[in-house]
């Protein structure tokens, strides 16, 4: 039977709590509910309340708590019921969780998760779709995950869990029940900072990263049938440690870069990948890197509003086809 | 009270639920889309303490509270085109629900994030001390807002300076699934109020007379320079968390208790004891309340919708 991405988020955890009792869940709503959006359904019966706590409504204390427990050897998984009240939180993880290990010499450290739901295109409005990866992408000390399969869901779940930094997981809630597929029987990982190819093609790159890898790979086939162009896609699926050998490799093959996020353009990530693309592939580039991002404002919440400011297929094609003529 | 006051009590008790009845119902119909919160069973708390508030009285509601914008003098039509995301809303546009605020009738829109409007209603407190203005902030939030640390932040500074504020707790036991138990380890969020060196009250929130008393009292002492109080409306939902939520997690005979005590049957009963003809009033303001609600609709249904580059409007006083 398929697995949807919300439940390989919830699968992840399930047999990580499993295999080792020093991890343990703690968040808004958690226990009884069972998650606002289903992701820790049956952990209470199965795990009991020791485990899975339904803390008050009060992020920089779920935060908080979490790096404590950590540093002591536990492996919390800390849920934001929205990604978008990760800002309550905000000194918890780049003052406290990010610097530990920096500021004790190596000597200590936070194996933490935080994860929560992120991202538009459901009618969220201002303070349910934010992608708040650039708000934490210039730490050092933490690390990003965004997947965007429900294969990685899973495997850069666990992988999150086992590492020994504080990980921000950001799920996209797009993506919850819209995708699912067959995954292995058996335990599996996948690294974080290892991208994934998942278009080979030699005429231009789409470097992309949760839920706009959808509208990325549906761009890339219409250009092969419209345009006859052979596009290469990479997933990063992290963002901390990003993978920049497979994207370095890509756009000195294809010579032409597209980079595609839901995030705001302005200081948003693709900002530094192009940056970093310039500075190392420079004599392979045969045009200007471009960005299909949101709009350089908030994520408005009335329908033709929210249209206009996120990212799709025809987007991504204007784009590309401009680069393409370079 | 007065016969026109107490008619005018029951009807925005009544306004409230019927707009609010209307709007979960246009969400079923997928007429209203996004996150969409109900005050039912709430509704003599915001009537009662904004009831007879100066237009220049700031006020702060909650995802809750339909009802503080209609007695603040909102127009319903406006508040239903808000809801809907069109153009003529509030914040055309922009936001749903309750994210904007009517600033020239004192009400501040919120965010999502709860108990963050508590530091501001204390800053518009401070602004009316400073300004020597006999005007006070009132701040709503509900029992599981109070876990935050923003709310201590902010009754911590109204105690040092003794500001015109009053929070008004809307404890219904309930933060989407957690009962207040894993909230907190005390009963009454009014316990808090003395740690930070002022009054706090309890009160029924089901009963607007109870609300009035207790929460004019407040209102009274802050504008006469005599500092902050926080009150507690103890109520309940009736509704999910939110329409998407079945609260399966709290027991039936508790909702069917407080249905029991429902605030607007109550009132009845307080204008029926007062000797008027109830079944007249009923009649009277029914008719009214779906008169206005109907119209609301019709206005937000009609309403163009904003054009997508308008999304790129009213970031900064002076675009670049
Ligand atoms: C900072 C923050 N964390 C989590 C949420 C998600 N959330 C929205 S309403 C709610 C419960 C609120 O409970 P309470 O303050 O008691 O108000 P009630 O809904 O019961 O009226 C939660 C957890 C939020 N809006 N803001
Ligand atoms: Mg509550």
């Amino acid at each position: 039977m398929p697995t949807t991405y919300i439940k390989a988020i919830h699968d992840a955890m399930f047999e990580e709590m499993k295999r080792d009792e020093n991890v343990f869940l703690l968040g808004e709503d958690v226990g009884i509910l069972g998650g606002a959006f289903k992701a820790t359904e049956g952990f209470l019966q199965e795990f009991g309340a020791e485990r899975v706590i339904d803390t008050p409504i009060a992020e920089s204390l779920i935060v908080g708590a979490a790096i404590g427990a950590a540093v002591l050897g536990m492996r919390p998984i800390a849920e934001m019921q929205f990604a978008d009240f990760i800002s309550c939180a905000y000194d918890q993880i780049i003052n406290m969780a990010a610097t530990l290990r920096y500021r004790h010499g190596g000597r200590a450290q936070v194996p933490m998760v935080i994860r929560g739901p992120s991202g538009a295109g459901v009618h969220g409005g201002l303070f349910h779709s934010q992608n708040p990866e650039s708000y934490f992408f210039s730490v050092p000390g933490l690390k990003i995950v965004t997947p965007a399969t429900a294969y990685d869901a899973k495997g850069l779940l666990k992988a999150s869990i086992r590492d020994n930094d504080p990980v921000l997981f950001f799920e996209h809630k797009y993506l919850y029940r819209r995708i699912q597929e067959e995954l292995p029987e058996e335990d599996y990982i996948v690294p974080l900072g290892k991208a994934a190819i998942r278009r080979e093609g030699s005429d231009m790159t789409f470097i992309t990263y949760s839920a706009m890898l959808y509208p990325s790979l549906a761009a890339a086939e219409r250009l092969e049938k419209e345009d006859g162009l052979h596009v290469e896609v990479i997933d990063l699926r992290s963002l901390r440690p990003l993978d920049w050998e497979t994207v370095f490799q890509s756009v000195r093959k294809t010579s032409k870069a597209v980079i595609i996020h839901e995030d705001r353009r302005t200081g948003g990530v693709g900002g530094e990948i192009a940056a970093r693309i310039v500075e190392e592939c420079f004599d392979s580039l045969d045009g200007p890197i471009v960005r299909v991002a949101s709009e350089d404002t908030h994520y408005a919440f009335s329908p033709p509003l929210e249209e206009f400011i996120l990212p799709n297929v025809d987007k991504i094609l204007a784009k590309a086809r401009t680069l393409a003529a370079y | 009270m007065e016969m026109k006051e107490d008619q005018e009590l029951y009807y925005y008790l009544k306004l409230t639920r019927e707009f609010e009845d209307r709007v979960s119902k246009l969400h079923r119909q997928g007429k209203i889309l996004g996150g969409v919160y109900s005050g039912k069973g709430q509704e003599a708390i915001v009537v009662g303490v904004c009831y007879g508030l100066h237009r220049e009285d700031f006020i702060s509601p909650i995802h809750r509270d339909m009802g503080a914008f209609l007695v603040k003098g909102v127009d319903p039509k406006l508040l239903m085109a808000q809801l809907f995301g069109k153009k003529t809303g509030l914040s055309k546009g922009k936001d749903s629900f309750l994210h904007a605020g009517d600033l020239e009738r004192g009400i501040f829109g919120a965010t999502s994030m709860l108990a963050s409007t508590l530091p501001v209603a204390t800053g518009a407190a401070l602004k009316f001390k400073m300004k020597k203005e006999p005007h006070v902030a009132i701040a709503f939030f509900g029992e599981g807002a109070s876990s935050r640390g923003d709310f201590h932040e902010a009754l911590n500074f109204a105690g040092i300076h003794k500001l015109p504020v009053i929070y008004i707790c809307e404890n219904n036991f309930y933060a989407y699934s957690t009962p207040q138990n894993q909230q907190m380890a005390v009963e009454d969020v009014a316990l808090r109020a003395e740690g930070y060196g002022f009054k706090g009250a309890v009160c029924s929130g089901n009963d607007l007379h109870a609300v009035m008393r207790t929460t004019h009292a407040a209102i009274d002492r802050a504008r006469q320079g005599e500092g902050p109080t926080l009150v507690e409306c103890k109520t309940y939902r009736y509704h999910g968390h939110s329409e998407h939520d079945q609260p399966f997690y709290r027991p039936q005979e508790e909702l069917i208790e407080w249905e029991s005590r429902d605030p607007i049957q109550r009132f009845e009963i307080y204008l029926e004891k007062k000797g008027y003809n109830v079944d007249q009033i009923k009649e009277e303001t029914e008719r009214q309340v779906k008169e206005v609600t109907d119209e609301a609709v019709r206005f937000a249904e009609e309403s163009p919708w904003p054009e997508g580059k308008e999304a790129l409007e009213d970031l900064y006083a002076d675009p670049f």
